[in-house]
């Protein structure tokens, strides 16, 4: 019986796989087409626009094409480059809080015993995650409120005193990470939480009868496990942090000054406040760009397997 | 260190993860039961008599009323399209060889990455072109952008767990493909869907910068509600901390209901 179904999968795949050779496409050409018409075709036309000199609040001047001319701003225009050093400096300042939380919240959740209160725990880590990003910034605005925020009551409270959160460039920095922490450490925990269940329970075991320190179980048995997946958080909150717009835009709106301007709040701003969309496009597309190599190594790197 | 204390710690810092997570969250609720005496009060009050005066107020606005139904059919359309139209793609690509089928699974992948912005621009002004501003079909198709790889994702992996025996004794039977994938594919893969469809629930109710440049009065949804209230001097943080609520709510309990597959969800899958 096994043989012959074996027998059977193997002439019809090397053979006749058993459907036409249109059959893939009608079942692909639906969702195929909607995707390029939403998503290819609005991206030509932003590459086309941003060939262009295109401010919609002078439609008299017509929309010329002007080649690089663009580029060649946006490239020598310091703005662009703080907003996106700024969103590097984002980067570096949130991932270690987010990696290092996450990884103490993953082994303590990995740790057997205390069952129900492990799992409420784990449970909870899906809160942040599926908060709408909007009212993570409508939070921030409350608790980082100066006069009566919960988070200069804690300070005061520990002998720090308070400051003007959002009033301030550092300040208002430091609010939106912590906004950023709170959300994504989850997802960090999350990650790092799959990593370690992926050891296999004898050699974990055989590993916690040999030595009792739990660095070294760490070091040499679980962290092989781990990486796979900081790979793939390393990458996508690089992706995400590119992305990032809601949260920040509601908590600060880029301010005080450039202080909180990241990459998509400053885009945003020259195409919709400034209306320069020819601007806007060019940044946009160099922006596509990055993200385009991005996904190349996430791919690159985590679906191995499938390529 | 004796097993007790260790189980005392293990414990604190259980309790310890649940006021990270939960803080927030917990104050924004808490807030929306406060009368505006308290939520100004410096420093904050912890215990107070709570007032549904908030919620009485944001349900009898029309504005706020409106714009989370809003948020409800411009979800659930652009659910229902992604699912209907990712769901073939993903048997496709789950069951089928043909040519470039790995280079258009990246390119599913890849369009969960890219910056909202990006699209924001020229479809804004496509449709401004073509009047669609402020309607709900152009919020609907823009959402597919990122719904539909979810979707393509998590049926795809579904798919693949069903036994191609199944698919093989029916072609025997004279079953053609369409009817294969509705009566064996769709039914056995119910779960991938469901979760694939909360996700994009999810992701299309919590959308805020399309949703900003694309709509106006009538279509405006819940998160652009919520964001309008900040203007002006004295902030309603009542009303605005019981909108967030009403926002917030029902995605977390969706949420819920998908949490084993969460992480899943947000990689498209780089772990298992």
């Amino acid at each position: 019986m096994q043989k012959g179904g074996e027998l059977v999968e193997r002439t019809e795949t090397r053979l006749n796989p058993g459907y036409g050779r249109w059959t893939p496409f009608w079942f692909l050409a639906p969702a195929v087409f909607a995707l390029l018409v939403i998503g290819i075709y609005p991206t030509i036309s932003a590459l086309v626009t941003s060939f262009r000199r295109y401010n919609i609040t002078r439609p008299r001047d017509g929309f010329p094409f002007i080649g690089f001319e663009n580029y060649i701003n946006v490239l020598s225009d310091q703005t662009f480059w703080q907003s996106l050093g700024l969103t590097a400096r984002f980067y570096v300042t949130v991932l270690p809080f987010q990696l290092f939380f996450g990884i103490c919240i993953a082994l303590l959740l990995h740790r057997p015993g205390l069952g129900m209160l492990r799992a409420l725990a784990r449970i909870s880590l899906v809160v942040p995650l599926a908060t709408t990003y909007a009212v993570v910034g409508l939070i921030g605005r409350l608790i980082f409120n100066r006069d009566f925020g919960v988070a200069n009551q804690f300070l005061n409270a520990i002998g720090i005193g308070g400051m003007d959160w959002l009033g301030s460039p550092t300040g208002a920095f430091i609010a939106i990470a912590v906004m950023d922490i709170w959300q994504w450490t989850p997802f960090c925990a999350l990650i790092f939480l799959a990593g370690l269940s992926m050891v296999p329970v004898e050699i974990e075991e055989a590993a916690r009868l040999e030595t009792s320190s739990k660095t070294a179980l760490l070091r040499y048995v679980q962290l092989p496990y781990l990486l796979p997946g900081l790979t793939a958080m390393l990458i996508l909150r690089s992706a995400d942090i590119l992305k990032l717009f809601d949260m920040v835009f509601v908590m600060t709106r880029g301010g005080p000054g450039a202080a909180t301007d990241l990459v998509s709040i400053y885009i945003q701003r020259v195409g919709f406040r400034v209306f320069d969309m020819g601007m806007a496009s060019a940044q946009a597309i160099l922006l596509l760009i990055m993200t385009i190599v991005l996904s190349r190594l996430y791919i690159r790197l985590i679906y191995k397997e499938i390529e | 260190m004796s097993t007790t204390l260790r189980r005392v710690l293990h414990g604190a810092g259980l309790i310890a993860v649940l006021c990270f997570t939960l803080f927030p969250f917990y104050w924004m609720v808490s807030s929306s039961f406060k009368d505006q005496s308290d939520l100004l009060a410096s420093p904050p009050v912890w215990f107070f008599t709570p007032t549904f005066a908030n919620y009485a107020d944001i349900f009898a606005d029309e504005k706020v009323f409106g714009s989370i139904v809003n948020s409800l059919i411009v979800a659930t359309l652009t659910t229902a399209l992604s699912v209907l139209l990712g769901a073939p793609a993903a048997y496709a690509l789950a069951r089928f060889e043909f040519r470039g089928k790995s280079d258009l699974w990246f390119w599913f992948i890849s369009n969960r990455m890219i910056s909202p912005i990006v699209l924001a621009l020229p479809v804004y002004l496509l449709a401004v072109q073509l009047k669609m501003l402020d309607t709900y079909l152009v919020l609907v198709l823009i959402y597919l952008t990122f719904n539909l790889p979810i979707v393509v994702w998590i049926c795809t992996d579904q798919f693949r767990s069903i036994p191609i025996e199944l698919e093989q004794a029916a072609r025997l039977d004279g079953a053609d493909q369409f009817t294969i994938f509705r009566k064996i594919y769709v039914p056995l893969g119910l779960p991938g869907i469901a979760v694939s469809a909360i996700f994009s629930f999810i992701f299309s109710w919590n959308e805020l910068l399309y949703a900003l440049v694309l709509t106006r009065r009538s279509v405006q949804t819940a998160p652009v509600m919520a964001t309008s209230f900040m203007s002006g001097y004295e902030l309603p943080w009542g009303k605005i901390m019981a909108t967030g609520t009403v926002i917030v709510l029902p995605v977390t309990i969706f949420a819920l209901l998908v949490s084993r597959h969460m992480v899943r969800g947000l990689t498209m899958g780089a772990t298992k």
